[in-house]
């Protein structure tokens, strides 16, 4: 695809890597880019007219200039700093934990404009500091929606019964939940309680503003994350970085 | 990069590959600083070439602050004019010498060697807050300041040592973030502005 020798998009600054003395090569998710790299040069200088508006998690207006092999950063305004979430420890690190999983999930230059609205509400509901462990539930079951790993709750995925009251099991590599029935013949399989399920299937079947005002008990709220947790790992073949930093601060 | 086609032969290939790791350095500036080399004195040479293995031979790290030092402790520890009370937090080495060159800071440092960047997997095992925690507990210091960098890995790492040095009952300070000297006002972004405004002073 050809682009403009300049162009402009709206962007959520997504990582940052240093280059050379001053400069960064930074990633951008935008709604009708997907996600791009562009260099920002000088930025690490104290007097960048940019750099401000272009720090990790912040909603900007970036203007690219095409180059030979990475786009450079011509001019940035700021949209939405999220202030909230920087000036918060707990808060940001959720934020950086959603940006770490759109950066692994997503290919350069893919358009997917719902998941770009996905990570902009999931930063605003953050910012509003309540609940923000349903909206990361939410966030990851919506994300892999969008990417097409949509974890099957409806029915057994192997008998295709619906499934009965009881505890019955997660499993990663089928992508959904067995029955206990079905689970025997299965290995890596996560045992998921009749409550999880259902949190699980309402939080599919709502958006964040809505997921916002449920409450959860906080062992409830740890066997959804294990569930989350071990289904992204198994999807994304490693770990991601940033949640050995949520445990530490869970400490 | 493509080696294969770096000119020169033996040693000059060799100086050209060395000098290109270094950051910054790409392969026609490597191979700029290898002819230059060539061409001048060899006394030159043999500074240059002494003087990097004795910044490697010489120089270790404080055992109290962690700065770079060739005594132990550093001059800095040692120096009995300073104020014993303050301690500046830094992220790296060369942060101590930007703060020295003021002039204005009378207190001791310690150097993080890092910042806490939770999607680069650096947490706060990686960098100096043990030894940090360490000296805080045993020591005669009444005021941490935070001079971490201004972006958000800064940012969190000044928050998350605020968290675990406030129970210590020792004052918790942050550098003042605003406008920098020199610059103008329509290109300062958001976060940079509202804290300026919330941090106004009296003239």
């Amino acid at each position: 695809m050809s682009k403009p020798r300049n162009y402009q998009t709206e962007a959520i600054i997504i990582k940052k890597v240093k280059l050379g003395e001053a400069d960064r090569i930074l990633t951008f998710y935008t709604p009708s880019l997907g996600k791009i790299q562009g260099v920002a040069k000088g930025v690490r200088r104290p007097r960048s007219k940019m750099a401000g508006h272009l720090e990790l998690l912040t909603y900007s207006t970036v203007s690219l200039a095409r180059g030979r092999n990475l786009d450079t950063v011509t001019g940035s305004q700021t949209i939405d700093s999220f202030l909230p979430l920087k000036s918060d420890l707990e808060l940001s690190s959720y934020a950086l934990y959603a940006i770490e999983l759109i950066n692994q999930f997503t290919a350069d230059s893919v358009e997917n404009q719902p998941l770009f609205q996905l990570l902009l509400e999931t930063m605003r509901s953050l910012c509003l500091k309540s609940n923000s462990e349903v909206i990361l539930r939410s966030f990851e079951l919506h994300l892999l929606g969008l990417v097409g790993y949509r974890p099957q709750l409806g029915c057994c995925i192997s008998c295709r019964l619906p499934l009965e009251p009881v505890p019955n099991y997660f499993s990663a590599p089928a992508g959904g939940v067995l029955c206990p029935a079905c689970s025997n013949s299965q290995f890596a399989v996560h045992r998921i309680s009749v409550n999880a399920i259902k949190v699980l299937r309402w939080l599919q079947d709502n958006d964040l503003a809505t997921a916002e005002k449920l409450k959860i008990d906080r062992e409830l709220s740890r066997e959804l994350e294990g569930i989350m947790r071990g289904y992204l790992h198994y999807l994304l073949e490693r770990e991601v970085k940033s949640t050995a930093w949520l445990d530490t601060l869970k400490g | 990069m493509d080696r294969e086609s770096s000119p020169g032969v033996g040693s000059v290939a060799r100086l050209i590959r060395e000098l290109n790791k270094l950051p910054g350095i790409g392969l026609k500036s490597a191979q700029r600083i290898a002819y230059h080399i060539l061409r001048a004195p060899e006394e030159q040479s043999a500074l240059l070439a002494d003087a990097i293995l004795s910044v490697k031979k010489e120089t270790r790290l404080c055992s109290v602050c962690f700065n770079v030092t060739e005594t132990d402790p550093c001059s800095i520890c040692c120096d009995d004019r300073r104020d014993r009370n303050q301690v500046c937090i830094v992220e790296q080495p060369q942060d101590i010498l930007a703060l020295e060159h003021t002039g204005i800071y009378h207190g001791l440092y310690h150097v993080l060697h890092g910042a806490i960047s939770p999607t680069e997997g650096v947490g706060a095992k990686d960098i100096r807050i043990t030894e940090l925690l360490n000296r805080l507990q045993s020591g005669s210091i009444s005021e941490v300041i935070m001079a971490t960098n201004t972006n958000l890995e800064g940012e969190q790492t000044a928050l998350y040592l605020k968290k675990v040095i406030s129970p210590l009952g020792i004052r918790v300070t942050r550098l003042a973030r605003g406008l920098p000297f020199g610059t103008e006002l329509e290109y300062a972004d958001d976060v940079t502005l509202t804290r300026a405004i919330e941090g106004r002073q009296d003239l």
